[in-house]
């Protein structure tokens, strides 16, 4: 009798999950697009395109998409995540390995939901928890300027993902539990030029892609959007109310460091944060403004920036000070104007912010310049620095310019920053 | 005081642990092959190898380098005994004023020991910190691809580097040939500043 009714339990729980199963199969289940002929060059007119271009830029589409010294918008780059390396895809509308036989409800399904022409769901690395905001007309401007572009034959390598995340319908329940799906919601209280700059923030241009933290399953924590997050090694400043800038930041000074990538207050954008600049140094001016608009409102009244340094006395660290003395000064406490002098490092968030990684990173490989235009350069000291002395001079610079307290875990981060190698 | 070990031998340095490399290297040790241009680590002229790795010894303090090996331009030759990076450095005449010449042969000789088939892409990457003002890029990238010859060794086949790289960054060389004037300020780099001038190998 007792084992009957065992049985009877476990047929009952075998049939539930049976049907979670079919169910979630259906659920995920989406259908191919059928293939379409590319449509013609001519059938778009000029304003859409140059506005497709600038939302392109707003994007910053090509830094994903393009592999290093490849063809642009090409794919095929390496994107690090904590779950494995994802290469980005090729979105130049060549037919075979690009998007060019992609109509513009395939391409309007993968911004807004996350699923390829052929029903495959897409990585969150490709950011549709944005895209989806996106309206029709930017929608469709933003669709006629990717298939203008030069097709480029290329195929993107395997992703590098472990059982069972390199299942694509398993995201179909990330998307459950984290997706909302739908256009940006104009919030009534707020001007327009408010609204315009949170639908291009947090939808084509995705800041809070990086500058959000995530979840241990990947996705972005809403209640603390703008709270600081992770790119590629660097650590995403905050850009709420949060914000450990040593000068409060302002739209003014928004719109000139997200247009020039620096702001004399602030210092030079690095890192991932370069090419979002130099991207948004070709969108519009008045979307640039709306965007720094919003962010501005996000972060806050400025606070008058308290000297909450513990130690007004420095501990006395000869290695440190003898480092920056000679390494750093020239530039650091030079007279040369930004963005060719250094910063001086009491207005750097490297030197004040959350955690030590920008500045060990910047120190161990230096800044580029971007490719083409003159822009800001900083030697990397990996070759001559042995970890101690790292630290010790992260230790120097932060008791005397940060202004805060020391940072714990330096020595992690620095062994974090060197496994990881140079970029 | 402080033990140097340069080209191969050992100096016991009584400057401040402080001091700059190439101070020491200029006015203790006499040797004045490592310039002095901007001080700030942002030109070049100064680089030396330490273990290998090129290094701008303007913005480097000797407290780091005890124990380090580190290589400046006298020892790759001597006038009279040039090695391969020099002589190719004079075959190809790629001096103008020759002030940045010894960093770029110091960078470049970091490049061949590490990659001796570097491609032309990789040399101007490489090359990228070093900078010139007169504007002998392309007999600087030209010097560096014989230099790859010639350590190779006279078995190699003539010019291979030379050619391989001409051929699979060809359309690169092509490219921005316009920035010359555009980049005035310091930063701009070497492959993109002079007009184009075809590799003649």
């Amino acid at each position: 009798m007792k084992t009957f009714v065992t049985r009877r339990i476990v047929i009952r729980l075998l049939w539930v999950v049976g049907f979670g199963v079919a169910g979630f199969v259906v659920y995920a289940w989406q259908s191919a697009i059928p293939p379409a002929d590319p449509p013609s060059a001519d059938s778009f007119d000029a304003d859409t395109l140059r506005r497709g271009a600038q939302l392109a830029a707003l994007g910053d589409c090509a830094t994903c998409h393009t592999a290093p010294g490849g063809e642009t918008f090409a794919g095929g780059r390496p994107v690090p995540t904590p779950f494995g390396t994802i290469y980005s895809t090729n979105i130049t509308p060549d037919l075979t390995t690009g998007i060019g036989r992609w109509s513009r409800a395939a391409f309007e399904r993968a911004m807004r939901e996350g699923v390829d022409r052929e029903g495959a769901h897409l990585y969150p690395a490709f950011p549709y928890d944005h895209f989806t905001l996106l309206n029709d007309a930017d929608s469709a401007a933003l669709y006629a300027f990717m298939m203008t572009r030069q097709p480029v034959e290329a195929r993107p390598p395997e992703n590098h993902l472990p059982f069972p995340l390199n299942m694509r319908f398993i995201l179909a329940g990330w998307k459950l539990l984290f997706f909302r799906q739908g256009p940006y919601q104009p919030d009534a209280k707020q001007d327009g030029q408010w609204n315009r700059g949170a639908y291009l923030a947090n939808g084509i241009g995705h800041c809070g892609a990086c500058h959000t933290p995530r979840n241990s399953l990947g996705a972005e924590i809403r209640t603390r959007h703008f709270a600081g997050g992770e790119a590629e090694g660097w650590y995403a400043y905050a850009i709420n109310s949060d914000s450990q800038s040593y000068e409060a930041w302002n739209a003014d000074a928004l719109h000139t460091f997200l247009r020039n990538g620096w702001h004399e207050q602030h210092g030079d954008a690095h890192g991932p944060m370069a090419p979002v600049s130099q991207n948004l140094a070709s969108a519009a001016d008045s979307d640039v403004q709306a965007i720094a608009a919003y962010v501005a409102s996000v972060m806050g009244k400025p606070v008058p920036r308290q000297h909450d340094n513990a130690a007004a006395d420095p501990p006395s660290n000869d290695t440190g000070a003898a480092l920056y003395a000679t390494s750093c000064a020239s530039c650091h406490d030079g007279t040369r104007p930004l963005p060719f002098g250094g910063v001086k490092l009491t207005l750097s968030t490297a030197a004040t912010g959350e955690t030590p990684t920008n500045l060990i990173k910047v120190i161990l490989d230096g800044l580029h310049p971007p490719e083409g235009p003159a822009g800001a350069i900083m030697p990397g000291f990996s070759g001559t620095l042995t970890d101690g002395q790292l630290e010790s001079l992260v230790s120097y610079v932060r008791a005397n310019f940060g202004a805060r307290p020391p940072w714990t875990g330096v020595e992690s981060s620095v062994r974090e920053a060197r496994s990881r190698g140079g970029d | 005081m402080i033990e140097l070990k340069v080209n191969g031998h050992s100096h016991n340095v009584s400057a401040e642990p402080e001091t700059p490399l190439l101070y020491v290297l200029r006015d203790d040790l006499q040797l004045n092959a490592a310039k002095f241009g901007c001080g700030l680590g942002q030109c070049g002229s100064c680089t030396v190898l330490v273990d290998g790795a090129p290094t701008l010894s303007c913005v480097t303090p000797i407290m780091l380098l005890e124990g380090r090996q580190i290589t400046t331009l006298e020892g790759l030759g001597s006038l009279e005994d040039p090695g391969p990076m020099q002589r190719a450095f004079i075959e190809e005449q790629a001096a103008q004023c020759g002030y940045c010449i010894p960093g770029m042969m110091m960078r470049a000789q970091a490049l061949l020991q590490r990659n001796p088939r570097a491609s032309d892409a990789e040399i101007r990457a490489n090359l990228e910190p070093n900078l010139c003002r007169c504007g002998t890029h392309m007999r600087i990238l030209r010097a560096v691809r014989r230099a790859a010859t010639l350590i190779a060794g006279p078995g190699s086949s003539p010019g291979t580097p030379g050619t391989h790289a001409a051929s699979a960054a060809g359309p690169q060389l092509d490219t921005s040939d316009t920035d010359n004037d555009a980049q005035g300020d310091a930063r701009s780099r070497p492959a993109h500043s002079e007009k184009r001038e075809r590799p003649e190998r």
